[in-house]
């Protein structure tokens, strides 16, 4: 088989997204996981917002019904992609069971870029591959690294997870109103960190996802 | 089964629900532009709140520590256009160094 320039995306991303798979290792040890379960979390939900938020709540305090709820709503998104692709792709049983499973941000992002219908299968499928393969393997260095550390803070790791999160947001804040909702969704979490239990803050932001996209006006 | 296993497995479960309905049910459902819009500010409060509370909460406490200096110097490496490794690491290292030594 050929290789197309496609390919040489796919591994690029890949390769990148993967190598934030180790903070995400270190940021489920450093929230109290072990180095077979922060494993397992990567290889089963397989969606590196879910995961980061999931355990950020856990390392602040919440519940695992906190921590599942906010995994389920950063997940969401993944079913609209599941929708986009689905037309696509054309698949029944195990072959859509396996394509569900790696249906997030960079397999569709490459897919959705390409303009004939086989490199838009041939994207998602090495994105969606590549990516797993690498997020489950820089995981498990991300644990052992982080189990071998011992107090997170002095490493920095309970800045730099949050900075990665900001790092993930950044891009999207470009427009004014959208900087805004963000400024507001920080502002309304922090009031309610004295007066809620710890998970709840982060959830309860929602509601403004839900005021400010009910009617249209300037978000797509 | 400790609060770690029931959030790995129900993560696992409910994350993957998700990613099998969008492969599974017709395309008018989830496809309309209210739920559409909703959704794309979701991942904005959700990771902008814990940005927020990660940075500034301890346990039901609001307290400014290390950590905010690590966030001011991610503020500075994002508004230069640091690639994301330098961002993380940036405010790590900053993180760290307060953390340590001041």
């Amino acid at each position: 088989m050929l290789i197309r320039p496609v390919d040489r995306d796919s591994f690029s991303i890949s390769f990148t997204v993967g190598l934030y798979g180790a903070a995400f290792g270190a940021a489920a040890v450093a929230a109290g996981f072990s180095v077979w379960q922060a494993c397992l979390f990567s290889l089963l939900t397989f969606s590196g917002a879910s995961q980061f938020a999931a355990v950020g709540v856990i390392g602040s305090g919440g519940s695992a019904i906190s921590a599942i709820a906010t995994s389920a709503l950063l997940g969401t998104r993944n079913a609209l992609y599941g929708l986009r692709m689905a037309p696509i792709l054309k698949n029944r049983g195990i072959k859509r069971v396996l394509a569900a499973h790696v249906t997030i941000d960079e397999s569709t992002g490459l897919a959705i870029r390409q303009n004939e219908s086989a490199d838009m299968k041939r994207a998602f499928y090495l994105t969606g591959g590549g990516v797993f393969l690498f997020w489950n393997l820089f995981t498990l260095l991300g644990a052992l690294g982080a189990n071998a550390i011992g107090d997170p803070s002095a490493w920095g790791l309970d800045a730099a997870v949050p900075a990665a999160f900001l790092g993930l947001v950044w891009p999207r804040l470009t427009e004014r109103k959208l900087f805004l909702i963000s400024i507001l969704a920080m502002v309304f979490a922090l009031a309610l960190v004295p007066n809620v239990p710890a998970g709840i803050p982060v959830i309860a932001t929602t509601a403004i996802a839900v005021i400010f996209g009910w009617k249209s006006g300037g978000i797509k | 089964m400790s609060i770690f296993w029931i959030t790995t497995i129900g993560s696992g479960l409910v994350c993957f629900f998700l990613k099998y309905l969008g492969h599974s049910i017709p395309e008018s459902w989830l496809n309309r532009p209210r739920v559409q819009r909703i959704n794309t500010l979701l991942p904005i409060v959700l990771l902008s709140a814990l940005v927020a509370v990660q940075t500034f909460a301890s346990d039901a406490k609001l307290q400014i520590d290390q950590r905010v200096s690590g966030m001011l110097v991610a503020v500075i490496a994002l508004a230069l256009r640091a690639p994301f490794p330098v961002v993380v690491l940036g405010s790590a290292f900053t993180s760290a160094m307060v953390y340590n030594f001041l």
